[in-house]
């Protein structure tokens, strides 16, 4: 472990070394001008201007949610839950060489592997839902790290929900 | 650059080391029983060179007074400091309230790095000596010296086999950031003294426990990304990662005899328990229903195996067990709306799990009597859980949340001890009690 840190501290260290090398340029003393092939017409599109779509802007927004969160003692996906998924769905089946992983995790309250089981039953609830959407049960993995890592700590309920969650993580 | 490279490893190296201390526990009593009894420890004598580093004196009294069930006499109220039988007075002990004696000396020849601990324990009531011994060691070894000598106390005065010379495993976790916690496995003795790192991880670790001969531990651990078993032997701290199925890999649990696992793996889709023969790594399937099952604690006979499972109601889990020849499954707990984490005391007939009786949030340990039926609640701790027992049954470890932070507790089988071991900083749960290390 301790090994493999440092080893990882000196790759970093050397990429940015090698970076700073990279920086300084070498000078070509040779230059080239373009041969203008300019004809004297051309057309240009108006393009949209930058303007988004109300359906893009709905798109980029739901494909922002990557975490899913859920109440006491369930693994039921919530509605908009459900449509933020379906633009997953799309953007999985649309790059089928693109995976993620689906990280179920669980509150404190109860025990250590019990939690481990809820949380990973959390993670096939997306999965299966993301699986009827027709992505490819290849794209994605499952894991449960159950109540190990919490997103935020302390035995509030506030704490609870924010822990009952799924994400959604890009590979 | 070299400088900075330098300084960079250096740093590094700091913080790596920082990480790597363990954090030690500390016990603090909160219940004894309502008439310890009492003894006096009277300072051993030395004789040697130099000073020693550790007090046999201050662990064995401390060993005693942590077990709830003696109270030890103050050294400033003592009369005299015996060292040997002959300087002894009975009635200065008696007139003290001590219906027992501790006493000795340690003693080291010029010249080498033994020392001979001698030690006498007396009943002050009828005036008789009870057992002495002498026993040698290195420095380093004072400790193990002192706990042995508690052991032979408590055993002579309860009839009660001591477990103060076993070891605990125990999992803590220090949040460094929101993207960073440190987790580490650790060993110490069971009263949280020599604490040791076994292990060091970013990534979560999980449900350490010990092989029967004390000799191999198994756990989960996370640094793979996903959750895998493996049994690393404690001398060399060599290891194996005997489990890569997908999915849960988890809840592992030696059998009696050692040979083989019980797990958990929920590699056909949903989490059920597996027997794996550690020489082949040959599976059996155990469970097949379709709900959770979790958490398999052995019978002592290694013929069943207790668990959670779901297959009464989602959310919902209870205690069942399955008999491995007939494979015939029963429902063992009807009272209380979650119970989980069964473990089975080694008279097979009384079993510690995770109880909650309503649907609060109030999670506590209940033994339960499996013969009788019935259910009682020894815990009043916060979000209890992880029962661990120790070898000679007479204490339950457990894991329990104090102002937010998780801290470990103990409680006796009869509910009338009681003490608590917190770290000072970081979380600490998930303890194991070791079988007696002989």
């Amino acid at each position: 472990m301790q090994n493999s840190m440092i080893k990882l501290g000196v790759a970093a260290l050397l990429s940015v070394m090698l970076a700073a090398c990279s920086s300084t340029d070498t000078k070509d003393n040779t230059t080239t001008t373009p041969t203008n092939n300019n004809t004297g017409a051309s057309t240009q599109g108006t393009g949209n201007n930058g303007q988004l779509s109300a359906a893009e802007l709905e798109r980029q927004r739901a494909l922002a949610q990557t975490v899913f969160y859920f109440a006491f003692d369930s693994s039921e996906l919530t509605a908009e839950d459900r449509d933020a998924l379906v633009y997953h769905a799309a953007e999985l089946k649309a790059n089928p060489s693109s995976r993620v992983r689906l990280e179920g995790h669980a509150d404190e309250r109860g025990t250590r592997e019990y939690n481990l089981a809820l949380g990973e039953r959390r993670a096939q609830a997306v999965q299966r839902y993301l699986q009827v959407q027709g992505v490819s049960a290849s794209q994605m993995e499952t894991i449960s790290y159950g109540e190990e890592r919490p997103a935020r700590t302390g035995n509030t309920e506030a704490a609870y929900s924010a822990n009952r969650r799924v994400e959604l993580v890009k590979r | 650059m070299n400088k900075l490279l330098q300084g960079f490893l250096l740093l590094l190296a700091a913080l790596l080391t920082q990480m790597a201390a363990a954090q030690q526990l500390n016990i603090q009593i909160t219940q004894g029983v309502d008439n310890p009894v009492p003894i006096a420890v009277v300072p051993f004598g030395w004789k040697g060179f130099g000073t020693l580093p550790e007090s046999i004196t201050d662990i064995v009294n401390k060993d005693l007074s942590n077990s709830g069930q003696f109270s030890t006499v103050p050294e400033r109220n003592m009369l005299s400091t015996p060292h040997e039988q002959n300087e002894v007075f009975f009635r200065d002990w008696r007139f003290l309230g001590a219906d027992y004696l501790l006493i000795g000396k340690i003693d080291r020849s010029e010249g080498s790095n033994l020392v001979q601990v001698q030690y006498e324990l007396f009943d002050a009531v009828r005036e008789t000596r009870m057992v002495g011994e002498v026993i040698s060691g290195t420095e380093v070894q004072l400790r193990d010296i002192a706990h042995q000598i508690s052991d032979v106390v408590y055993e002579q005065i309860t009839g009660i086999r001591g477990a103060f010379s076993t070891k605990i495993l125990y999992v803590t976790s220090q949040r460094i950031s929101d993207s960073l916690t440190n987790y580490q496995l650790n060993l110490s003795d069971a009263d949280g003294g020599r604490p040791q790192v076994l292990l060091q991880s970013r990534e979560p670790i999980m449900s350490p426990t010990w092989a029967p001969d004390a000799r191999r531990i198994a756990y989960v651990s996370f640094e793979s990304s996903r959750p895998r078993i493996y049994i690393q032997d404690l001398s060399s701290g060599k290891r194996e990662q005997i489990t890569d199925f997908p999915g849960l890999n988890s809840s592992p649990a030696f059998s009696p005899d050692g040979k083989s696992m019980a797990m958990v793996l929920s590699k056909d889709g949903n989490p059920d328990i597996f027997v794996m023969d550690l020489a082949t790594k040959q599976l059996r399937k155990i469970t097949t229903h379709f709900a959770v099952d979790t958490e398999p604690c052995w019978l002592p006979n290694g013929r069943a195996l207790v668990y959670t499972s779901e297959q009464g109601g989602a959310n919902r889990p209870q205690i069942y067990q399955v008999n491995l020849d007939t494979g015939f499954t029963e429902r063992v707990t009807f009272e209380g709306t979650y119970n989980s984490k069964p473990l089975m005391l080694p008279d097979g007939k009384n079993l510690v799990m995770v109880h909650r009786y309503d649907s609060s949030d109030e999670f506590h340990l209940a033994l339960m009597n499996l013969e009788r039926g019935t259910v009682r609640v020894l815990t009043n701790t916060s979000l209890d859980e992880s029962p661990t027992l120790a070898p000679n049954a007479s204490m339950i470890m457990y894991a329990s949340k104090a102002n937010g932070r998780g801290i470990l507790n103990a409680v006796s089988i009869d509910g009338r001890v009681k003490y608590q071991l917190p770290v000072n900083a970081g979380d600490v749960r998930e303890p194991a009690w070791s079988p007696f290390l002989d």
